[in-house]
């Protein structure tokens, strides 16, 4: 059995040397030792699950995930819907030792996206709780729910429609003091279907000739709109949610085989496109909404 | 003025066909298959008039509509009636559209070039792709509520805006009544509607 070390935050950015590590094990059993995993945002959650599922196939068994009994992870795990969403990616060992009673401070569950029925799911319980979220906390025009719903939607479809395989999707609020002095809510999807270069080669390939790749398909389509459907009314969706992303001044990226493609914004330390990282099978959308300030308004 | 065409008014309101056609358990305008349920809804009931109608598309109920669900309600049902093989003769007018609905319905006809008349808080206005010469046809046109054939070369002198007026029935935006009766704005063309 092959033993991985969580790392003490585990982010989008921490989550590429795990995946590193799932993929060098081959077809070993692996356990995830998060014994001293003191952080994990809805990101790492997500793809989480998605590197169990990656030890999971390769080893045609469970993986196990052990978790410490004492701080505040399992229970915030619980509270995300994390043991529900991992039954059948790890072994029982993930299950929390009691449940949390009381309201939920949780913006949105980790929830699984195979069908449009689930879309909608997510739309209506987000236009329940995002509202008080997006104007007390981050500052945002009480309109603004109807624009953040609208981009799950659109990120949840992509699952839908183009990785022809099921995912997730969580979405959390967050005080980032240390790292932006602001509140934060954070959108995290993960699929593993066949990621953005397996959707656009058949259409778009032999365009690109030599030069087409994971950071080329990416590129395609997060910037050109590009999608496989010849329907020119297709290919919207990532376009709207940068767009409205940039004017709430956040941050999307996209992470799909060896490539990530990002707008960054000004406040975030990271290079707009990423290329040589570990394979990830499908891709993942990553969102940070910042806190507006006062003199931003 | 005594009309000698007639006009099918037929009202629409697009919540109410999202319960009926889709699951009355979805309350809102998202996802593509949903959007496309609901378009060819419409697009059946549109296809029962034998005559010209005018569809007046109700959106005030409608809190939530996304990128892909707008691209198959307005886009995609405004493209079917341009085709030459349309299920009929049907002209639109979207109603009850607000601030939150403006930027995907602007988007998904500004993707594929499309224009249509939406009452926006009360106003009547022209959405879409649209060159400046249209655009001022289109609100002369829309101010005046009609124009007959013989006051046409009056109304624009200029040979520009009179090719305007034609590329604006064409792109349905404006309704040519036949028989020589004249171009109609199609917001005049609402009084058989219930609304």
């Amino acid at each position: 059995m092959r033993v991985i070390d969580l790392p003490s935050s585990l982010d989008y950015q921490t989550y590429d040397a795990l995946l590193a590590e799932v993929l060098e094990a081959g077809g070993e059993k692996i356990l995830f030792d998060g014994r001293h995993l003191r952080w994990v945002g809805p990101n790492g959650m997500v793809n989480l699950l998605a590197a169990g599922s990656v030890a999971r196939d390769r080893a045609g068994e469970l993986p196990h995930l052990e978790l410490a009994d004492v701080g505040d992870v399992k229970s915030y795990l619980d509270r995300m819907g994390f043991f529900q969403a991992a039954s059948g990616v790890f072994d029982a060992g993930t299950k929390p030792d009691k449940r949390v009673a009381g309201d939920s401070d949780v913006l949105l569950e980790i929830t699984p996206v195979t069908t449009n029925s689930d879309v909608h799911d997510v739309v209506d319980r987000v236009q329940r709780r995002a509202g008080a979220i997006l104007s007390n906390t981050l500052g945002y025009p009480l309109t603004s729910v109807v624009q953040f719903s609208v981009i799950l939607s659109e990120v949840c479809q992509n699952i839908i429609e183009h990785a022809e395989a099921s995912g997730w999707v969580a979405a959390q609020s967050y005080n980032w003091s240390k790292r932006l002095g602001r509140q934060v809510v954070v959108i995290s999807v993960s699929d593993l279907g066949r990621g953005f270069r397996g959707s656009l080669s058949d259409e778009h390939s032999a365009r690109f000739a030599d030069r087409w790749g994971d950071a080329t398909a990416l590129e395609a389509a997060f910037i050109h709109g590009l999608t496989r459907f010849p329907d020119s009314g297709r290919g919207q969706g990532i376009q709207q949610i940068r767009k409205q992303v940039r004017r709430w001044d956040g941050m999307i990226s996209i992470r799909s085989g060896t490539a990530r493609i990002a707008d960054v914004p000004e406040w975030y330390d990271s290079p707009p496109l990423e290329e040589g990282l570990a394979d990830f099978p499908g891709t993942q959308i990553n969102i940070i909404l910042p806190e507006r300030i006062a003199d931003e308004a | 003025m005594r009309r000698e065409f007639r006009v099918d008014p037929i009202a629409i309101d697009v919540n109410l066909v999202l319960q009926h056609s889709i699951a009355s358990l979805y309350s809102h305008l998202v996802t593509r298959p949903t959007g496309r349920a609901v378009r060819m809804a419409i697009e059946a009931q549109v296809a029962e008039s034998s005559r010209t109608s005018l569809s007046l598309i109700d959106l005030s109920e409608v809190t939530i509509i996304d990128f892909s669900c707008a691209d198959e309600v307005v886009a995609k049902l405004i493209l079917r009636f341009l085709e030459e093989d349309r299920p009929g003769d049907a002209l639109f007018v979207f109603r009850g559209v607000g601030e939150i609905h403006l930027e995907p319905i602007e988007a998904v006809l500004h993707r594929q070039s499309l224009a249509t008349v939406a009452e926006v808080a009360g106003r009547f206005e022209l959405l879409g792709t649209r060159t400046e010469d249209e655009d001022h046809v289109w609100t002369v046109l829309q101010n005046r509520g009609n124009i007959s054939l013989a006051d046409v070369e009056d109304v624009f002198p200029h040979a520009n805006h009179r090719e305007a007026l034609g590329e604006l029935v064409q792109r349905r935006v404006v309704f040519s009544a036949p028989g020589g009766g004249g171009y109609h704005a199609l917001s005049t063309l609402l009084s058989g509607v219930s609304r």
